[in-house]
C-alpha cells in the first residue's frame, strides 16, 4: 500500500473537483481555486499516510478554497456578481443563479447539494465524504430542496 | 424550482480546460513540488512509458508489459509524479531517430537512482557496449568485478530500468544464445535485428 502518482489523483478527481468549485464561487473564481487546491494537496502530498482517503481529503482543501475565496469578496462583488449572472443570457444564466442560491443554504444542506446534484454522487457516498449517515444526507436534501424553493417564490422565479 | 432544474444544473457545470490542467503542472514544477515528469511514446515494440527527473531520464518501460511503473516510482522515489510530455522530449526524439536507424548512440543525461549495488557496475559496464555489438553475462560481470556473478549480472540486466538506451539487449549467453529479456524475448530479438547483430 503507497499512496498513487499525483497525476493519478488528478486525473480521478478534476473534473469533481473544478464542479464543486463552479457550484461554489462562479468559473473565474473556480479556476484559481483549482490551481491553489491542486498545489497545496501537492506541496503536502508526500507526507500523507497512504491509507488516507484521497477523495475526502482533496475535496476538504477544494472546500477550504472556495470559503477563502468567498471571504475575499466584497459583499457588494457578491451581489454584483450575481446580479451579472441574472442579466446575462444563455443556457448557463439559470444554473449560475441556482447554484448560487445553493450559496445561502445552511452548511450541511448546502453540501448535500453540491455533492449529490453538482458532482452526482449519491446520498450513501455524499455521507462518507462529509461525514454523518445517509438517512442524514437524504434529509438535508428534502430539507435544502424545500428552502430553495422559498428562496424562489419569494424571488418572484418559482 | 424543481429537482429537475438542479440535476439540469448540475450537468450545465463544465469540467477543467486543458490549459488549466497544464497551468497546475507549469506551476507545481516552477515551485519545485514535480520529482518525476512523465510522457509516452509509440514504437516498432509497442507504447513507451519515459520518465524524467532534474538529473535526467530515470525510467523506461514498455507499457503493455508493466503498466504499474509509474506505481513503482512512486513508492521506490517520490509519489510527486505529474504528466508532463515536454520534459521527454528529448528521449523520445532520441528514441525515434534510433528506431528509424538514424542515431546509433543516446546523448542525454541518465538518472541512476534507481540502480543500486553491484547492479549498477553491471549496467556502466553494459552502457558501454556499442551499438550492433553483443557482449556475454560472464563478460559483463567480470567488467563489473566479478567474473564468478554471472548469474547475479543476469538479475541486473533483468532488472534494468531504462533498457534500449542502456542496451541490456546487447548481452547474451556465452555461446550465443539469446538468454532472457524481462519484457519479453521478442523484443530483445527485434532490438538486436534493428542493430544487425542478430547472433
Amino acid at each position: 500500500m503507497s499512496l498513487p502518482p499525483f497525476q493519478q489523483l488528478l486525473d480521478e478527481h478534476q473534473d469533481d473537483v473544478f464542479r464543486l468549485l463552479v457550484a461554489m464561487v462562479g468559473r473565474d473564481d473556480a479556476e484559481d481555486c483549482f490551481q491553489e487546491t491542486f498545489l497545496s494537496a501537492l506541496r503536502a502530498y508526500p507526507g500523507l499516510r497512504a491509507d488516507s482517503n484521497l477523495r475526502a481529503w482533496i475535496h476538504t482543501i477544494a472546500r477550504r478554497k472556495a470559503v477563502d475565496a468567498l471571504r475575499g469578496r466584497r459583499p457588494a462583488a457578491v451581489i454584483d456578481d450575481h446580479q451579472e449572472h441574472l442579466a446575462a443570457p444563455g443556457d448557463g444564466e439559470a444554473a449560475a443563479d441556482l447554484w448560487h442560491a445553493v450559496q445561502s443554504l445552511p452548511e450541511k444542506q448546502r453540501l448535500a447539494i453540491e455533492y449529490r446534484y453538482a458532482i452526482g454522487l449519491t446520498s450513501a457516498e455524499t455521507a462518507a465524504l462529509i461525514g454523518g449517515s445517509d438517512a442524514a444526507v437524504r434529509q438535508n436534501t428534502r430539507d435544502a430542496l424545500r428552502n430553495l424553493r422559498t428562496v424562489y417564490t419569494d424571488g418572484g422565479r418559482a | 424550482m424543481k429537482e429537475t432544474d438542479l440535476t439540469a444544473a448540475g450537468r450545465a457545470l463544465p469540467r477543467p480546460a486543458a490549459e488549466l490542467l497544464e497551468r497546475v503542472a507549469e506551476r507545481a514544477a516552477g515551485e519545485g513540488l514535480v520529482d518525476i515528469s512523465y510522457g509516452e511514446m509509440d514504437s516498432p515494440l509497442g507504447p513507451l512509458l519515459l520518465a524524467v527527473t532534474d538529473r535526467g531520464l530515470v525510467r523506461l518501460s514498455y507499457t503493455e508489459y508493466n503498466p504499474d511503473a509509474l506505481q513503482d516510482l512512486a513508492r521506490k522515489l517520490s509519489p510527486r509524479i505529474m504528466r508532463r510530455p515536454a520534459q521527454t522530449d528529448v528521449a523520445r526524439r532520441q528514441l525515434d531517430e534510433y528506431f528509424g536507424r538514424r542515431r546509433r548512440d543516446f546523448d542525454m543525461p541518465v538518472d541512476w537512482a534507481l540502480i543500486h549495488g553491484f547492479g549498477r557496475e553491471v549496467l556502466r559496464f553494459t552502457a558501454a557496449i556499442p551499438y550492433g555489438q553483443v557482449s556475454t553475462y560472464r563478460e559483463v560481470a567480470a567488467g563489473a568485478g566479478n567474473e564468478r556473478a554471472s548469474r547475479a549480472a543476469g538479475n541486473a540486466l533483468g532488472n534494468n530500468p531504462i533498457p534500449i538506451v542502456i542496451p541490456c539487449h546487447r548481452v547474451l549467453r556465452t555461446g550465443g544464445g539469446l538468454g532472457g529479456y524481462t519484457s519479453g524475448i521478442h523484443r530483445k530479438q527485434l532490438l538486436l535485428e534493428l542493430e544487425g547483430a542478430t547472433p
